[in-house]
């Protein structure tokens, strides 16, 4: 091993990065176009949720229950019936997502304080909306009952479970999806970024001349990597300053701790985009399969949307062998819990596994011999 | 022949089920300037590709200053520098970015830089160029920078392959100045080529076809090895000629070279004026005839058309 000869690697690697607007875009544009994009349009949030009413009470207490779905800004009352057949045909019509009924007992039923009974008909046509609308609605009427049991009126009062969440007090959905966010789009990143270095040598014939000098394979692939190791670093930090300055994530971890594990998260992706692409000898073909192996596991196998616990016990299998499943980890770990090395421990070797994985093989199939 | 340098022992290579190299067998001497000629697919580029340490062959073996490309091909690469014959550098970068890369690689002492930069700047003319990027030079220029890269550190033996192919005739003579004066500087050059007249430089031709070591000579001794005379002749109908004068007795071969018939008697004098009055006869002018002296090209197809392994 030669210093002199693997920096002359990552110079000339750098050199010829700066002169190829391609891989400038793929190095510093396209993970923050993916970021914005992403963190924009993928959002679980849902306001303004269409409803319609069908207030059979008819009494101020009725019309207060009404204000406070619409007043939430969760819900805009957008129509109110008549009769219960309307309420069918608002559903069915996909004009509202749920139609509230009020019984006409309903003023009464409070009075008495026998507790009473409003009943919310939901679209469940899109049951990740429908899910999210019932949970605002339930937590207006129970907002509701506990105005009207302070007010004095004898209400039975129910057993309330006041839960609290945390980590992410106010549920936005970007929060949880920011940070994971900048995981997948790194995994990704990382893997096209060195996908084509190899390819690229042969292809244009300059891995020939290369290989007929004393250069050790070592000082190749290590020092191609170099370069792509500190781009890395510095997309994760610009992502990560979009995702605290725009979307408003909060940061609670360790930053040294999230660079050093992002330092080994880089090593395996970087790594495992320099082995297909010495592996495949051709940059089409490197981009695709680079492509095929990161983008998808990462979407759907890292716990980024998709909550793994729940997943077919095959795909749970799978996930372990993603990389991107344990960088996930760390990134919502670091940003929204603000845990350390004592949580992530597993998650970290992990990642050490990786990264060793990803070089051993880099050096492994790469050969500087002609077939 | 000097001390031997390059030695090679029934080196070969298969592809597939094609013996792209047959058993080549034979030594390059310490400073020798020394031809590997042959037509596209003779085994040029395998042969020296292996004696560069970038193919494993896959039988017999050769040592390249002293190391065995088979054992160690690693070690053969601090004694050489190859020249491939695809342009092998990087297009994206400067001629010195380059030529300073190269230098990296060899680890050249910083010392020695500046005035090794300098002579190859004197003998290349690449100086007043440093800062273009290599994709932008001339196909010449292009293959000057590539022997400033082989010679930045000062390699005992230089691999050239078809360093002249789509270049220029000034750069073309321009190249073979260059390896000219490496020779005189003592290095031993091995360059293959496809162009025999270029082989005539040489002190040494290996002749490859199909694989196999055809003939190794002295580009004298080569034309030497021919026992007849050479006569062209340039007509109004060269295919037609052809075929009268190839079948003539006193003929031993007739081959065209363009539309110039080159035909080989044993004894001009006597026979050429008979085979001269058959091609009037059959009605064709001759617009032009001198007797010659044979070309290694007309010594190469001689032996080729002759050779009894060609099958």
């Amino acid at each position: 091993m030669s210093l002199t000869r693997l920096l002359a690697i990552s110079r000339k690697e750098l050199l010829q990065l700066r002169r190829d607007a391609r891989s400038l875009y793929l190095a510093f544009i396209l993970p923050l176009v993916l970021l914005v994009l992403f963190g924009y349009a993928i959002s679980f949030d849902i306001r303004n949720i269409r409803m319609a009413v069908l207030d059979q009470s008819r009494t101020p207490e009725s019309r207060e229950l009404i204000e406070s779905f619409a007043g939430s800004g969760y819900f805009s009352v957008v129509e109110h019936l008549e009769t219960p057949a309307d309420a069918d045909r608002a559903l069915g019509s996909s004009a509202v997502r749920l139609v509230l009924i009020v019984p006409p007992t309903f003023s009464a039923d409070l009075a008495a304080g026998r507790g009473a009974i409003v009943q919310a008909l939901l679209d469940g046509a899109d049951a990740n909306s429908a899910t999210i609308a019932q949970n605002y609605a339930e937590a207006i009427v129970s907002g509701y009952s506990t105005r009207a049991v302070a007010r004095g009126r004898r209400v039975t009062l129910p057993v309330t479970a006041e839960s609290r969440v945390w980590y992410n007090e106010t549920l936005e959905s970007r929060n949880m999806i920011v940070p994971g966010l900048i995981a997948v789009i790194m995994s990704i990143i990382a893997a096209m970024l060195t996908a084509l270095t190899i390819a690229r040598e042969w292809e244009r014939g300059t891995m020939e001349q290369l290989a007929a000098t004393p250069v050790h394979r070592l000082e190749i692939v290590i020092g191609k990597l170099v370069p792509y190791v500190a781009i890395g670093l510095f997309d994760v930090a610009l992502a990560l300053s979009v995702g605290v300055v725009l979307f408003g994530v909060p940061f609670r971890g360790n930053l040294l701790l999230l660079g050093l594990l992002s330092l080994l998260f880089l090593i395996g992706s970087l790594g495992l985009g320099i082995f297909i692409s010495a592996a495949v000898k051709s940059q089409v073909l490197a981009t695709q399969v680079a492509m095929l192996a990161t983008f998808l596991p990462a979407l759907l196998l890292s716990g980024f949307i998709f909550t793994l616990a729940t997943m077919p016990i095959v795909l749970q299998g799978l996930s372990y062998v993603v990389s991107a499943r344990y960088y996930v980890a760390v990134t919502k770990g670091i940003l929204l819990k603000g845990v350390g090395a004592s949580v992530l421990w597993q998650d970290a070797l992990a990642m050490v596994v990786f990264a060793v994985a990803g070089l051993a093989m880099a050096i492994g199939v790469f050969r500087k011999e002609l077939a | 022949m000097a001390q031997p340098t390059v030695v090679l022992s029934d080196l070969s290579r298969r592809f597939r089920d094609v013996e792209a190299v047959d058993r080549l067998t034979f030594s390059v001497g310490r400073g020798e300037l020394f031809g590997i000629v042959g037509p596209d697919g003779a085994g040029k580029t395998t042969t020296l590709r292996m004696l560069a340490g970038v193919l494993r062959p896959t039988g017999g073996d050769a040592r390249v200053g002293g190391v065995s490309v088979t054992r160690d091909p690693e070690g053969v690469k601090r004694h050489i520098a190859y020249m491939s014959q695809r342009f092998g550098l990087y297009t994206d970068l400067t001629v010195r970015e380059n030529i300073d890369f190269y230098a990296d690689l060899f680890r050249v002492p910083a010392d020695q830089r500046a005035r090794r930069l300098e002579r190859l700047y004197q003998f290349s003319g690449l100086g007043p160029f440093e800062r273009r990027l290599a994709g932008q030079l001339s196909g010449g220029m292009k293959q000057k920078l590539g022997l400033c890269c082989a010679l930045v550190h000062e390699p005992e033996i230089m691999l050239l392959d078809e360093p002249t192919f789509g270049v220029d005739p000034i750069s073309r003579r321009d190249l073979w100045l260059i390896v000219h004066e490496m020779v005189a500087a003592g290095i031993t050059v091995l360059v293959a080529t496809a162009y025999l007249d270029e082989a005539e430089r040489c002190d040494r031709v290996a002749m490859l076809h199909a694989g196999q070591l055809l003939a190794l000579d002295t580009p004298e001794g080569f034309r030497r090895r021919l026992t007849g005379r050479i006569q062209t002749v340039r007509t109004s109908a060269p295919r037609q000629t052809r075929d009268l004068v190839a079948a003539h007795p006193a003929v031993q071969h007739a081959v065209l070279f363009g539309d110039m018939l080159h035909a080989i008697l044993d004894d001009p004098a006597r026979d050429w004026p008979d085979v001269k009055s058959r091609i009037a006869s059959a009605g064709i002018t001759i617009l032009e005839e001198a007797a010659g002296e044979p070309s290694l090209e007309d010594v190469f197809i001689h032996l080729v058309t002759s050779a009894p392994a060609h099958a």
